[in-house]
């Protein structure tokens, strides 16, 4: 699946998207699975309160599951306005 | 219902007098602008917005359809601007019509609350000594959203 990254989440991942094969079955799944690659992604994912998620451009939550989903996104609480 | 997401700068007069053009049914038109403001103190040169492309324009018309659902009104219009902004230069602008005017404010206070926490912006400010840094999100944004 291809996974994005944005504003301080990308700067610290060093990546705006990369495409992740993995067994995941929910979100909070990948990002264990993201941790434990390099200590790059284990500052990002330090504190997912900190973080939301957006599947297929859909806010969700992180226990929501993987099946099915093509795109997952990474990013602090927006800021628009 | 217009929902724009662009990098161009634009004239809200404009855009107003455009979205009200050709309507003699809506008694009432309210619109929002939101500017770069400079904080002052630690002198801003610019601000930089990150979005979602794809999600934005999803997220928006989403938002906008709820207020369509939830209020009485003829026209909706979003416009959020993205890329490097200075201050002064308009970022975004809600307009809403309808026949009475209770209906297009707080549709259009509706929608710069949700735009503000749901919709994919990220703010970055620029000061003049060269820093920069993401805009934080605040617990007053979040918590407008319970109004609703």
């Amino acid at each position: 699946m291809e996974v994005l990254y944005f504003a301080w989440v990308r700067e610290r991942i060093g990546l705006p998207r990369e495409t992740v094969e993995t067994s995941a079955e929910t979100v909070e799944e990948l990002v264990e699975e993201l941790r434990a690659r390099e200590e790059r992604y284990a500052a990002a994912f330090a504190d997912i309160s900190a973080l939301r998620v957006a599947l297929d451009q859909e806010l969700t939550d992180f226990d929501a599951p993987l099946a099915g989903v093509r795109e997952v996104a990474f990013f602090p609480p927006m800021t628009g306005g | 219902m217009r929902i724009q997401v662009q990098e161009d700068i634009f004239d809200p007069g404009a855009v107003l007098t455009d979205f009200s053009a050709g309507r003699t049914d809506m008694g009432a038109v309210v619109t929002f602008t939101g500017v770069v403001r400079d904080t002052g103190d630690r002198q801003l040169q610019a601000m930089e917005i990150e979005h979602y492309p794809g999600m934005t324009e999803a997220a928006l018309t989403s938002i906008a359809e709820r207020a369509v659902e939830r209020w009485s009104l003829g026209d909706v219009l979003v416009i959020h601007r993205h890329g490097h902004l200075v201050p002064g230069e308009v970022i975004m602008m809600v307009a809403t019509a309808a026949r009475h005017r209770r209906d297009a404010f707080e549709a259009a206070d509706f929608l710069m609350d949700y735009l503000k926490s749901r919709a994919p912006f990220w703010k970055r400010e620029v000061t003049s000594d060269g820093d920069a840094s993401w805009v934080e999100a605040k617990d007053d944004d979040e918590a407008a959203l319970e109004r609703w």
